[in-house]
């Protein structure tokens, strides 16, 4: 990315300024020519004023950048070029050459003494050829090896001069056949060649001069600009990326989801306490103690500091008398409920806790005042991972608690929260939570996924958590949450849960994210 | 649903039950399309999971040439309500669904005396004090039906008896024992049976040991295996039913031939035992001769007192409609909410004061257990999606939490810095927050987890370090320098807390490069003294801040300092120790910049 996004300019302008003295001259050389003969290609360019065929290109692609002076055509052609063992062959000679050379002009050689001196592959095309132009012969030695001897005195070595031709273009007078064996022979392989075709211009003239790479403060003092041509720019390359830090995509979402809360009047829960007593992680949730969320397999249990010091203790007998039962108008879970279990710590599993915590300040008021809080923080859970699961995430939560508030209520500030995330389709679906009742699941209608996917979770808390508090009976607390990490993964399209936290996220990733705007 | 429950506390999956396709559409009567049975599900409160069949599972689950033979019958696997085990079967599925389509009126379930009695003796109360029982008289099992009993009480197990802990579910063919039936507790090697599916017999302890390695009954073994005296429960003969929550005995298995079933659940928790036996004699009593006719059995306690079991309690409740009405935010008279009551099972009628409903709660919704419930099931009938949606009134004015407010400030500070910003778990190893950086565990405050499944999850970090570490260790193929940042809590133990523990925000920078650029995180830090307006100091200043060397075994030695401001220590920045790095799998130098946040609030 950053080597393209670098070469309109960058690349450019130092291959100019490398250049700069030879290649006007260059651009020069090639409009005489032009203004001589009309047109002529790039290749015979190069042959005839004896530049590097690349280099013509090149002058001639900044001639054609200046409006009007040069038509350009491309062409395709057929070029024979030299296999790497064809340069080798026409530097240092023929393999039958090479091997003629090293046989003795009187005695002869041993075939194994040769074996010696070249690599097997040489030996074999150079004896192999030096037979068949019966420059050599072989003898037998009655023993397994062989005697090679000269059968002509000198040899002249037509394949190195002819290669030496064709690498220099100069492949006049070569007969079709010889190309053949030489290309039978690997020395030569035929590719296709682009050249370029240039012709004067509607606006051809030789008298150009060389553009300049870019204004400088000088020119501008002077005026020199003034009158100069300027090399132009090629639009279609990318910027140079700036320098900058970057924020983290998670974060970003983490971020607008606190701005949207914030736009709708809540109030930031202190979720700081990742450590929580199963009581107010559980027990005041109305979650009775056998609840299987209540499992090892499910909930990180601390070990060190295993128990919290202490509970609220008027307000843990009250919650015991309503999990125990016929409180407070509820039956409730007709078990024997313990102290010591209520103590046991946990890494919190949801941000709930800290709900709980809050309505139980709130509770604590002389008056009751109506609240609206929020929170976007982590939580913990001791489960299978896998690309949508990891043991820690963020939960987003949001609650009102006031006197009187109704379902529809509820239904009333999803929506208002989910047209702020662009989501204006949404329906209900009864489930259930341990403490809420009524429970509903958020849907929402995905336009691209062509399907309705679960958002959140919602409900109205339980009398049987809000009454032990002390609450007054006619306070209703509506409730929903979802977790930052799901709408981010959908919107961002993450398919992997780790890609987007923890130490395994690609920090490129979080260079290229985009701007968060939820409701796009 | 895919994802776990967000408010939902935990990711206790909802159950899931099979059901085939057609046999659910014959009992409801008509066929449905997919979407069609799809909407009737979701507006009360099912989720239709998948649609699939046992060779497709098989399929997926092995392999084709496995599944070749299975049924290629479609089946639907249906999400349930965690608190409805009403809904655990098709019998109870189908049943549900008539009803609120007011297709069918809810049975009205009965128990009548009979004559079988269980006595409980003393001895059960050290290990599983809880029984109770019933008999299903006269029934008839089609394949279908049997198989759904067997599935049902799995499922049940696997619900609200957790794992048989709670409650162990026995079912008998009463034909093959005889009464009176006695519930014990004995030493393990007294007990002597042949176990269901076994051809030899084993005492209680050979038996621990051969189901060991049973990849089913091997998860229940912990229930009572150290216990003293194991539960047993035997017939007049001494021929045992079941060592509960175990096995049940050859002698008295049931068979799809089967006419007279005793069903015995054995608990720790009595209440969920009359649950469990409530729900499985309600949904099978309708195969019975007399459906929905229950036989009771007497349970004898172990102070002679007699319990009929099961009770199929029908409780009443009084309900206004006012208070639905409140609470829900709808206007609809009590004779329409009680016609919309009677559709979730709870047969209700409106009294003549016009206000008052009365709710009669059956015994297949234990779920029911405070007038919220009747709230939420009258606007489950009356539809959640009908419901016209109001804003509420409450009229707040909003504030930050002061400490995220200041760390999204700084957060933002530190990117325009320069840092890009990562987000690490705060769950570690042990080595993570002590060995790799040159300390002993001992010395570190840190909270440490009792059930971590890996070594990744051993403690809560106290230090950002090792997460920034590891990040850039991931990301080592990228373009020098890399520098990145990280504002987050780390945990300490705290014996001032009421749970132990505190949370600490910190923010930690770490550059990386071919040179350590000490001047780098130096810089930073004037930086962010800058943004929180904290003036250069000297060390004999009581304000602004200064660095002064220090010895971190992190850091390496002569190039670590300590940040102080106001005359407190609140930081540390330096070159990382060369072993700190190299335990991190990083080839070049790094420093590193850590400060508390919460000194600046």
């Amino acid at each position: 990315r950053n080597i393209v996004r670098n070469r309109r300019l960058g690349l450019k302008t130092i291959s100019f300024a490398d250049h700069a003295m030879e290649e006007k001259s260059l651009h020069q050389k090639i409009l005489d020519v032009v203004s001589e003969r009309g047109s002529a290609s790039s290749s015979a360019l190069a042959k005839h004023l004896g530049y590097d065929h690349q280099t013509v290109v090149g002058a001639i692609k900044s001639l054609h950048s200046l409006p009007g002076v040069v038509n350009v055509e491309q062409r395709q052609t057929e070029l024979w070029r030299l296999t790497g063992e064809g340069k080798d062959v026409a530097q240092n000679g023929s393999h039958e050459v090479i091997v003629f050379e090293a046989v003795d002009s009187k005695k002869g050689t041993l075939q194994s003494e040769l074996e010696k001196k070249f690599p097997r592959e040489r030996l074999e095309v150079g004896v192999r050829q030096g037979l068949v132009k019966k420059w050599l012969e072989l003898k037998k030695t009655g023993t397994d090896d062989k005697l090679l001897m000269r059968k002509v005195k000198v040899v002249n070595d037509e394949v190195k001069s002819t290669l030496q031709k064709i690498a220099e273009q100069r492949l006049e007078g070569i007969g079709e056949s010889q190309f053949k064996d030489l290309q039978r022979r690997k020395l030569l392989i035929k590719g296709a060649f682009t050249t370029f075709l240039v012709s004067k211009g509607s606006a051809f003239t030789t008298q150009i001069e060389k553009p300049v790479a870019e204004l400088t403060a000088d020119m501008i003092a002077s005026g020199a600009w003034k009158g100069k041509t300027f090399k132009p720019y090629n639009f279609s390359a990318l910027g140079l990326s700036p320098k900058s830090g970057h924020l983290h995509p998670l974060m970003k979402v983490r971020s607008e989801f606190r701005q949207i809360f914030l736009e709708m009047g809540f109030t930031e829960m202190p979720t700081n306490n990742f450590v929580e007593s199963s009581f107010w992680n559980f027990d005041a949730l109305f979650q009775p103690q056998q609840h299987p969320a209540r499992d090892a397999h499910d909930t990180f249990f601390m070990k060190d500091p295993k128990y919290a010091a202490e509970l609220p203790e008027e307000y843990a007998e009250q919650v015991k008398l309503v999990h125990e039962g016929n409180q407070y108008g509820s039956i409730g879970y007709q078990y024997d409920w313990k102290f010591e279990e209520a103590k046991k710590n946990v890494l919190r599993t949801h941000t709930t806790a800290v709900t709980a915590r809050m309505l139980y300040k709130l509770s604590q008021q002389e008056t009751f005042s109506p609240v609206k809080y929020f929170s976007v923080d982590r939580v913990f859970r001791n489960e299978a991972l896998d690309a949508t699961h990891l043991a820690e995430f963020h939960q987003i939560e949001g609650f009102i608690a006031d006197y009187d508030l109704t379902l529809a209520n509820l239904i009333g500030i999803l929506y208002e929260f989910f047209k702020k995330l662009g989501m204006t389709n949404l329906k209900f679906k009864p489930t259930y939570n341990p403490y809420t009742e009524p429970s509903m699941e958020v849907f929402s209608y995905h336009d691209e996924l062509k399907k309705w996917i679960e958002v959140g979770n919602s409900g109205v808390f339980r009398p049987e958590m809000l009454l032990p508090m002390g609450l007054p009976e006619n306070v209703s607390v509506i409730a929903w949450g979802l977790s930052l990490e799901r709408p981010t993964m959908i919107k961002y399209n993450v398919a992997n849960i780790r890609d987007l936290f923890g130490h395994k996220v690609d920090l490129q990733m979080v260079h290229d994210n985009p701007l968060c705007r939820l409701d796009k | 649903s895919v994802f776990r429950p967000f408010l939902c506390s935990n990711s206790i999956a909802m159950p899931t039950i099979g059901v085939k396709r057609d046999l659910l559409f014959e009992a409801l009567g008509r066929t449905y399309t997919d979407e069609q049975f799809e909407e009737l599900c979701f507006d009360f409160g099912l989720e239709l999971d998948e649609v699939t069949s046992e060779k497709l599972m098989l399929t997926k689950e092995q392999s084709e040439k496995r599944a070749e033979d299975a049924s290629e019958a479609i089946i639907y696997k249906i999400e349930v309500p965690a608190n409805r085990y009403d809904l655990l079967c098709v019998e109870g599925l189908v049943r549900g669904i008539l009803i609120f389509q007011d297709k069918m009126v809810p049975p009205r379930y009965e128990a009548i005396r009979g004559k079988e009695r269980l006595v409980i003796r003393k001895e059960t109360s050290g290990v599983r004090p809880h029984a109770v029982a019933a008999i299903l008289r006269d029934i008839t099992f089609s394949q279908e039906s049997y198989e759904s009993f067997i599935e049902l009480q799995e499922k049940l197990h696997q619900t609200i008896c957790r794992k048989r802990a709670l409650v162990a579910i026995g079912t008998h063919d009463l034909d093959a024992i005889e009464g009176p039936f006695s519930y014990e507790a004995l030493p393990p090697d007294s007990i002597r049976f042949k176990p269901l599916n076994q051809t030899e017999e084993f005492t209680a302890t050979e038996l621990m040991e051969f189901y060991k390695t049973d990849s089913h009954l091997r998860h229940y073994l912990h229930i009572i295996k150290d216990e003293p005296l194991y539960p047993v429960i035997y017939d007049r003969n001494r021929v045992v039913l079941s060592m509960p929550p175990i096995i049940n005995g050859d002698r008295s298995k049931i068979h799809l031939g089967t006419k007279n079933v005793f069903i015995e659940c054995t608990a720790t928790d009595l209440n969920k035992a009359k649950i469990v036996l409530d729900t499985i004699v309600t949904m099978f009593s309708q195969y019975c001769a007399k459906p929905f006719v229950v036989e009771a059995v007497e349970v004898e306690q172990p102070d002679g007192s007699v319990i009929l079991h099961p009770e199929l309690p029908y409780r009443e409740e009084f309900i206004t409609a006012t208070e639905i009405n409140k609470k829900v935010g709808i206007e609809e008279s009590s004779a329409k909410l009680a016609s919309l009551l009677s559709r979730m099972c709870l047969v209700s009628e409106p009294m003549r004061d016009g206000k008052t409903i009365k709710v009669e709660i059956p015994p297949t919704r234990a779920d029911v257990i405070h007038g919220c419930d009747i709230v939420e099931d009258a606007a489950i009938a009356y539809g959640f999606n009908n419901v016209k949606m109001t804003i509420p009134k409450t009229n707040t004015i909003a504030a930050q939490f002061p400490l995220n407010h200041l760390t999204d400030l700084l957060r933002n500070g530190l990117a325009h810095a320069g840092f890009t910003e990562v987000l690490t778990f705060a769950l570690c190893s042990r080595d993570d927050v002590a060995t790799f950086l040159n300390k002993k565990i001992e010395d570190v405050p840190a909270v440490h987890i009792e059930n971590p499944k890996t070594v990744e999850f051993q403690v809560a970090r106290t230090t950002l370090l090792p997460g920034l570490l590891k990040t850039i260790s991931c990301n080592r193929n990228l373009a020098l320098p890399i520098k990145v940042f990280e504002i987050s809590d780390v945990v300490y133990q705290e014996s001032s807390k009421d749970v132990g523990a505190r949370n600490e925000r910190w923010l930690c920078a770490v550059n990386y490069n071919r040179a350590p650029g000490f001047e780098v995180v130096h810089g930073l830090l004037d930086r962010i003294m800058e943004l929180l307006e904290v003036a250069p100091g000297k060390e004999k200043d009581a304000e602004g801040y200064f660095i002064k060397a220090t010895d971190d075994s992190a850091y390496f030695d002569g190039r670590c300092a300590e940040v102080i401001c106001g005359g407190k220590r609140v930081g540390i920045l330096g070159v990382l120790h060369p072993s700190v790095v190299r335990k991190f799998d990083l080839p070049m130098p790094c420093s590193a910049l850590e400060i508390s946040v919460e000194e600046f609030l």
